[in-house]
């Protein structure tokens, strides 16, 4: 079983299409993406997580989001896919400049920290939320950059990157648009330059 | 660049047979080139011999087959015992049944480099007045040896590989052969290796080719009617060249301070220290299985290898015409072809649109770590060579 979030990638991804997964952990969305006859390649940081993806026959880089998509293509594949990545880079903002520049469409998918769950723990508690979407205390989360729903359309807004697509999970379940900045855990937005 | 596409051309009409003198193992085999070996230095060698040896069966598509690529002072005794040495093969942790190069699926083939002293053509090999060619031997690059491995495959009837392997100097001939023979191999495994040699790699090179010229039984290469030769000289280019293979962490962990065999200094120049003593053991270890002339032709070929050097000057044409998979492994304390190197050719390979998988691998050993147990690197060999190529 996928991932909500990387089911949602998978089901939307054109068969057949040249993909880059930046960040691929394990490679479970790459070995989807395979059996759609994509051409994948993969970078993920973490040497045993290459280790694995290797052993799988996909090919995959170790390297960093942050320093080493400089070195591809520009529009070199036809999606670049950053799941639950980008709140852990130094530069959000200019690792989405990167994607669109190499992939013609990106698919982007993060934790949505204006859940209503984080909400109640900020408000009530007053302490930085521990849930099972973000289950890391403050002090050793890889999470640096925490990003709500309407913080990232508004990013997206202003560097002239069009929302193709929006997906918004609860659970494994979508919920819509209208209150995804309170009820959804997980967002997935496609986007293209406009 | 003409001249040079010329020579990348297959040599046609080579026969082979097995040369039942030679001093070495009964896994291995001598393959007598009928051609002359074209060479980057503008000249051809004639009468060419390559050493070879062969394990497991090569399928009746002769598409089951991987070549091992030996490094600077290797041979093709991959599994099996040295000849002179006795030891066991340099591979053996990584070679054979059930192992990650799995000699009971694939057809794997190691060939001793041209240039050496273990079977193949070398320096010490009689030339056509029957006195050993010495100094008179052309100097060789990594791809005269690569022209050698492919008249070999030639030889053998393969077409194209499964996959090329190679650790250090076998890493730069499998990133030759799948740059220059691209339709020769379907995957290229590099270890531990570099797209080029750097200042720092020639410099330790040239410290080791100067200890031997300055040796006086060196007589200008011509000492093989003189006893072992240069043996000193020779020594001490394996010393400096066995420190650039290990790590300073693993220095001091294996020796640290520690003195050899006493309780204090001597106030000498003895081998107070467990390191000296261990180099100069090695260094004289060497001499017993190496010939000196094949060190200097050897490590110069590695010093002329810049593969970007041969494609105009950009590392990403070299691969242009390539289609096959790539994996490239470094390791965190080798400092003689340190990450960067490998990330060099990385990122060549993505603009190039190729395939291409990368790790670097924590390991204590240093450069040498490649041959040592990084169980790591057994599972990345492993599941690339296991895999017979996708994302088609």
């Amino acid at each position: 079983m996928l991932r909500p979030d990387l089911a949602v990638i998978a089901a939307h991804v054109a068969p057949g299409s040249r993909v880059l997964d930046v960040g691929c952990g394990d490679g479970t969305l790459m070995q989807a993406l395979r059996d759609k006859r994509c051409d994948t390649r993969g970078m993920e940081i973490d040497a045993e997580n290459v280790g694995i993806c290797v052993g799988k026959g996909l090919s995959v880089i170790q390297g960093d989001a942050d320093s080493d998509l400089a070195f591809y293509p520009d529009q070199s594949v036809d999606y670049a896919i950053l799941s639950q990545t980008l709140q852990t880079t130094m530069r959000p903002d200019l690792v989405l400049d990167e994607l669109l520049r190499i992939g013609r469409r990106a698919f982007v998918s993060f934790p949505n920290f204006a859940h209503w769950r984080v909400r109640l723990s900020l408000l009530w508690r007053g302490r930085m939320p521990v849930t099972r979407l973000l289950p890391v205390a403050w002090y050793e989360t890889p999470n640096i950059h925490h990003l709500t729903v309407g913080d990232f359309r508004e990013l997206v807004r202003s560097r002239g990157i069009r929302a193709e697509g929006a997906w918004f999970l609860s659970g494994d379940r979508q919920c819509s648009a209208a209150a995804a900045n309170f009820r959804a855990e997980h967002a997935v937005f496609l986007l293209s330059r406009e | 660049m003409a001249r040079m596409i010329d020579r990348s051309a297959p040599l046609p009409h080579l026969h082979f047979h097995i040369m039942s003198t030679m001093p070495i193992t009964d896994a291995a085999q001598v393959l007598h080139l009928a051609q002359p070996l074209p060479l980057d230095g503008g000249q051809s060698l004639a009468d060419v011999r390559i050493a070879y040896e062969t394990h497991g069966t090569l399928n009746a598509a002769k598409d089951n087959a991987i070549l091992i690529c030996h490094a600077l002072t290797g041979d093709h005794h991959v599994v099996s015992n040295h000849p002179r040495t006795g030891k066991p093969g340099w591979w053996v942790r990584m070679v054979g049944p059930g192992k990650p190069i799995d000699t009971d699926r694939f057809f794997v083939i190691c060939a001793n480099v041209i240039g050496s002293c273990m079977g193949s053509t070398g320096p010490a090999s009689p030339a056509a007045d029957g006195r050993p060619w010495g100094m008179r031997f052309p100097v060789i690059t990594i791809r005269d040896m690569v022209r050698g491995h492919v008249a070999l495959l030639d030889a053998l009837g393969i077409d194209s590989l499964h996959a090329v392997v190679g650790g250090s100097m076998g890493g730069m001939q499998a990133l030759s052969l799948a740059a220059n023979f691209a339709e020769r191999t379907r995957a290229a495994l590099v270890i531990a290796s570099t797209a080029r040699h750097s200042a720092q790699n020639i410099a330790f090179h040239e410290v080791g080719r100067q200890a031997i010229m300055a040796d006086p039984q060196w007589r200008d290469g011509d000492y093989y009617a003189h006893g072992k030769g240069p043996e000193k000289g020779l020594s001490v280019a394996r010393m400096a060249a066995h420190i650039t293979y290990l790590s300073e962490a693993g220095l001091t962990e294996k020796f640290g301070r520690r003195l050899q065999d006493r309780e204090e200094k001597t106030f000498g120049f003895d081998a107070d220290f467990q390191i000296e003593s261990y180099l100069r053991y090695q260094g004289l270890a060497f001499t017993d299985r190496f010939d000196a002339n094949s060190y200097l032709y050897i490590t110069r070929a590695m010093d002329y290898f810049d593969l970007a050097e041969e494609h105009g000057g950009l590392l990403a044409n070299a691969f242009a015409g390539s289609q096959a998979r790539f994996c490239l492994v470094s390791f965190d304390t080798d400092w003689l072809y340190p990450t960067a190197d490998s990330r060099n050719v990385v990122h060549a390979l993505n603009a190039a649109g190729l395939p291409v998988s990368f790790v670097e691998l924590s390991a204590p050993f240093g450069h040498d770590s490649f041959l040592l147990d990084v169980p790591a690197l057994d599972r990345v060999v492993e599941g690339f060579l296991g895999e017979s190529g996708q994302n088609a």
